[in-house]
C-alpha cells in the first residue's frame, strides 16, 4: 500500500485546452495517506472518474505528476502500477470456481501453492463466500458475484491502492448494508489505501474516513464526514450531502442576526457584515415547528417516510425542507418554525465564512 | 378508468414466474410495485400493459376484458430504466411524438408539448436532441412523451435507476404531483423501500413472483403481514431475533428476559419471531431514561460502525442474528465493543412460526 501524491495535477480532454472551462479536472494538490479510505463523490461529470483514471494509469494527466510513496508513476501504464481494481459491473470468470477466481490474480503473479491457499481462505472467510468456495461462478446471484469482485481486488497483499468503482450500484439496498460492513472490516483488517468513487452520498460518508466532494472538475471540500454535514465550505456540498439537501435563505447578515425580510433570525457566532450575496444554510433537520416566536411558513406537501416525515414548506416564497422525526408531534398549528442557532451556517457568494466571538 | 388482474399468472418453460394474482388499480392512483431484483416487477408490468400473454387469469380494463386484446390497442404508455427517445428529434419533437400520431392539429400540440415541458423543466432545452442532454433531462423527455400520450396506464421501470442520487431526490419529489395532476392509472417498480415511501400511494410488495401485501404504502410498512413482506419493505432490513413468550416474561435465546409490556397481555404464550426496525434501537440510554421509555434491555456487540455525518449506523451482534441500529448523531464507540442497547416496546412486531403477522406496533392483530 501506499501514499498517493497528486502535484499540480490537472486534465483537460482539449488538446490544446488551455481555458479553465476547458478542463475536465482543475489543478489540485493532496496528498493521500497510506492505508487511509477515501471516497470521491459528486454528481456525472463532476471529474470523480478521470481523477480515479488518472491515478490507476488509464488516463495520462495533460498536466502535473502523480507520485506513490514519492516515486513519480505519471508516465507509468496501469499493469505497471499494481493496483486492484473492482468495477460497478462484476468481472468475474463465469466457468471458474469462486476459489480459483479468487486464486487467479496470485497465480498469475507466482505465489506458492501454501501461501496462496491460506490467503484466499482468510479473504473468503472475511467476504463471507466460504460456503461456495467450490462453487462455480456462473448462476451466481449478482451480489454474490460482486462479492468474488471485491475478494479477487483485497487477494493481493502488495498492491499500492485498490480502487473501487461504484462497487455497489447493481446492489439490492438491503444486500447493501452487509456488503458494506465487508468492505469496511476488509479495510480495517488488511489496511490498504482504498479509494472509492460514487455519487451516492450514504456510500461515500460511510465507507471513507475523508470524503472528497466534486462539482464541475474542482475539488470543493475534502473532509471527513461530520465536516461536510455540519460546515459545508460550499453551498453545493450543503446541497448534495443530506437528503433533503442543506437549506439556503438569501439574508442579510447584521453581526450575530441573520435578517430575512425584516425578521431576525440569531446565529451562532458573530460575521460582521459581510459584503456581497449573503445566505443562511440551515439543515432540515436542525429546522423546528413552532406555534409561536419563529418565521412564518406555509406548508406545502409532507412526505412519511416511517422513521420520520419530510415537511417541503414555504418561508418568504423560498423552499424550505423540515424533517420531523417520528412520535415528534406536528400539526395545522405549528406554521413557525425556528432554527438552532448554533447550527445555521453563513456563506457569502456561495462559499462558507467563519463566525468570530460575540 | 380501473385495472383489474384476475387470478393472473405466468408460466414460462415450466417456471413459475407470476403467481396467480388478483389487484385492483384504481384511476388517478399510484401504485409501487416494490421487490428485489427478478421478483417478477418487469413481468407484471408486461402482463399490465398486454406486451405479455398471461398462463391464467383476466385482465379487465374498466369492467371489458381485454387479455387477448393487442398492446397496440391498448392505450398504455411506458418508461423504462434505459432513457428510450428518438435521437433524431429535437426534444420538443419527442414530446409531440405521440400527438402526431393521434392526428392532433398543429396549435394544440403545440400547447400540449409547452405546457408539459414546463412541468418536466425541458422548455430552456426543446429544440435540443437526447444526446446533447444529460441522463436527467433525457429520463424527463421520456417521461414527458409518456405524459401527453394521456395514457389510461402508464407504467414506470425503475425510472430512475440510472440516475445520480441527487437527480433521482429531485425527480421522485416531483413525479407524484406531476402525475397527480394526469388522473391515469400509474404503476411504478422500484427496488427500494425509501423510493416508495417518498412516493406514496399503494404498494405491492413483490418476492418471488408472488404478490405478498396490497395495500396503501405506510399501511403496508406499518403492518407487513408477513415476515416476507416486512423483509422487503425494510432498507436497512428489519431486525429479527427468535423469542419466547411465557405469561408476561420474553425469553430471549441467551437466557435474557424483559419484562412484557402491558399491550401484549392479549398474546397467546408460545414461540415468535420478533421484528423491529432499526430505528427502534436506542443505544446509550441510561437506567432510568431506558425503562421510563419502556425498553427491553440487551447487550450487543458491534461488529461495524458507519457514520454519515447526521447519523451512525451500526452492526450489531446478538446470539446468531446481526442487527442494524441507526442512531442520530455521532457515538463514540469501537469494532468489538459491547454495548447496551434498548428495544422500543411500542414498536415491536411478533411474526408467528408460519411467518404470519400476529401483534404490532400498539395492537394484537
Amino acid at each position: 500500500m501506499a501514499q498517493i501524491t497528486l502535484s499540480n495535477l490537472a486534465h483537460t480532454y482539449a488538446p490544446s485546452g488551455e481555458q479553465e472551462s476547458d478542463f475536465a479536472l482543475k489543478t489540485l494538490n493532496h496528498v493521500w495517506h497510506e492505508g487511509g479510505a477515501y471516497a470521491l463523490l459528486g454528481p456525472s461529470g463532476c471529474g470523480k472518474t478521470t481523477l480515479l483514471n488518472i491515478i490507476s494509469g488509464l488516463i495520462m494527466p495533460s498536466h502535473g505528476r502523480v507520485l506513490f510513496d514519492g516515486t513519480d508513476v505519471t508516465d507509468l501504464p496501469a499493469e505497471k502500477r499494481n493496483i486492484a481494481q473492482v468495477f460497478q459491473f462484476p468481472v468475474v470468470y463465469d466457468t471458474m470456481s469462486v476459489r480459483e477466481n479468487l486464486t487467479f490474480p496470485l497465480k498469475n503473479r507466482g505465489l506458492a501453492g501454501a501461501q496462496i491457499q491460506a490467503r484466499v481462505a482468510l479473504i473468503a472467510e472475511m467476504i463471507g463466500l466460504e460456503d461456495i468456495l467450490d462453487q462455480k461462478a456462473r448462476g451466481l446471484t449478482a451480489d454474490a458475484k460482486q462479492k468474488i469482485s471485491l475478494g479477487r481486488g483485497m487477494v493481493r497483499e502488495s498492491v499500492n491502492a485498490i480502487l473501487l468503482d461504484e462497487p455497489l450500484t447493481v446492489i439490492d439496498p438491503q444486500l447493501k448494508w452487509e456488503l458494506r460492513t465487508q468492505l469496511k472490516s476488509l479495510h480495517r483488517e488488511l489496511g490498504h489505501t482504498m479509494i472509492y468513487v460514487t455519487h451516492d452520498q450514504v456510500e461515500a460518508l460511510t465507507f471513507a474516513d475523508t470524503v472528497v466532494m466534486m462539482h464541475e472538475g474542482r475539488v470543493l471540500q475534502m473532509g471527513t464526514p461530520e465536516s461536510l454535514f455540519e460546515t459545508p465550505k460550499h453551498t453545493f456540498v450543503g446541497h448534495f450531502i443530506g437528503s433533503p439537501g442543506m437549506n439556503f435563505l438569501d439574508a442579510s447578515i447584521e453581526g450575530n442576526h441573520a435578517v430575512i425580510n425584516g425578521q431576525h433570525v440569531p446565529l451562532g457566532a458573530n460575521y460582521r457584515n459581510p459584503c456581497g450575496h449573503t445566505q443562511i444554510g440551515i439543515r432540515p433537520e436542525y429546522v423546528q415547528f413552532t406555534a409561536d416566536g419563529g418565521l412564518p411558513v406555509v406548508v406545502r406537501h409532507i412526505e412519511d417516510l416511517g422513521h420520520r416525515r419530510i415537511v417541503h414548506a414555504e418561508l418568504e416564497r423560498s423552499p424550505i425542507s423540515v424533517s420531523v422525526p417520528e412520535g415528534c408531534p406536528f400539526d395545522a398549528t405549528m406554521t413557525q418554525v425556528r432554527f438552532i442557532p448554533e447550527k445555521i451556517n453563513v456563506f457569502v457568494d456561495s462559499w462558507r465564512v467563519e463566525g468570530g466571538a460575540f | 378508468m380501473s385495472l383489474e388482474l384476475q387470478g393472473v399468472s405466468q408460466v414460462v418453460d415450466g417456471q413459475l414466474h407470476i403467481a396467480p394474482t388478483d389487484l385492483v388499480l384504481e384511476k388517478g392512483t399510484m401504485n409501487v410495485l416494490l421487490g428485489p431484483t427478478s421478483s417478477g416487477k418487469t413481468s407484471l408490468m408486461r402482463l399490465m400493459a398486454g406486451l405479455d400473454k398471461p398462463s391464467t387469469g383476466r385482465i379487465l380494463s374498466s369492467g371489458t376484458d381485454v387479455t387477448n386484446q393487442r398492446v397496440q390497442l391498448r392505450n398504455v404508455a411506458m418508461v423504462y430504466q434505459e432513457f428510450i427517445n428518438y435521437p433524431g428529434m429535437t426534444v420538443f419533437d419527442n414530446i409531440a411524438s405521440p400527438l402526431r400520431l393521434k392526428g392532433q392539429s398543429k396549435v394544440d400540440i403545440d400547447r400540449t408539448v409547452r405546457t408539459t415541458a414546463e412541468m418536466l423543466k425541458l422548455t430552456s432545452i426543446l429544440q435540443r436532441r437526447p444526446l446533447e442532454l444529460s441522463g436527467g433531462q433525457q429520463q424527463r423527455c421520456a417521461l414527458a412523451r409518456a405524459l401527453v400520450k394521456g395514457a389510461e396506464l402508464v407504467l414506470l421501470d425503475e425510472p430512475l435507476a440510472n440516475l445520480d442520487y441527487k437527480l433521482r431526490e429531485e425527480l421522485r419529489a416531483e413525479i407524484p404531483r406531476i402525475f397527480e395532476q394526469a388522473g391515469s392509472i400509474f404503476v411504478y417498480a422500484t427496488t427500494e423501500p425509501e423510493e416508495a415511501l417518498l412516493l406514496g400511494g399503494n404498494t405491492a410488495t413483490l418476492w418471488e413472483g408472488q404478490v405478498t401485501q396490497f395495500g396503501s404504502t405506510l399501511s403496508v410498512y406499518r403492518h407487513p403481514e408477513s415476515l416476507t413482506t416486512a423483509r422487503v419493505f425494510s432498507d436497512p432490513p428489519m431486525n429479527f431475533i427468535a423469542v419466547g413468550k411465557a405469561a408476561d416474561a420474553l425469553s430471549f435465546n441467551d437466557g435474557a428476559t424483559v419484562h412484557v409490556h402491558d399491550q401484549w397481555a392479549g398474546l397467546p404464550d408460545g414461540k415468535y419471531t420478533l421484528g423491529f426496525r432499526a430505528h427502534h434501537i436506542n443505544i446509550g440510554l441510561s437506567e432510568a431514561a431506558g425503562s421510563e421509555f419502556q425498553a427491553a434491555q440487551l447487550r450487543c456487540t458491534v461488529v461495524a460502525i458507519e457514520a454519515t455525518g447526521s447519523e451512525t449506523f451500526l452492526r450489531l451482534r446478538y446470539g446468531d442474528a446481526i442487527w442494524v441500529a441507526i442512531t442520530p448523531g455521532l457515538k463514540k464507540m469501537a469494532v468489538g465493543d459491547s454495548v447496551n442497547v434498548w428495544l422500543d416496546v411500542t414498536q415491536l412486531y411478533f411474526f408467528d412460526e408460519a411467518g404470519c403477522l400476529v401483534s404490532c406496533g400498539d395492537s394484537v392483530v
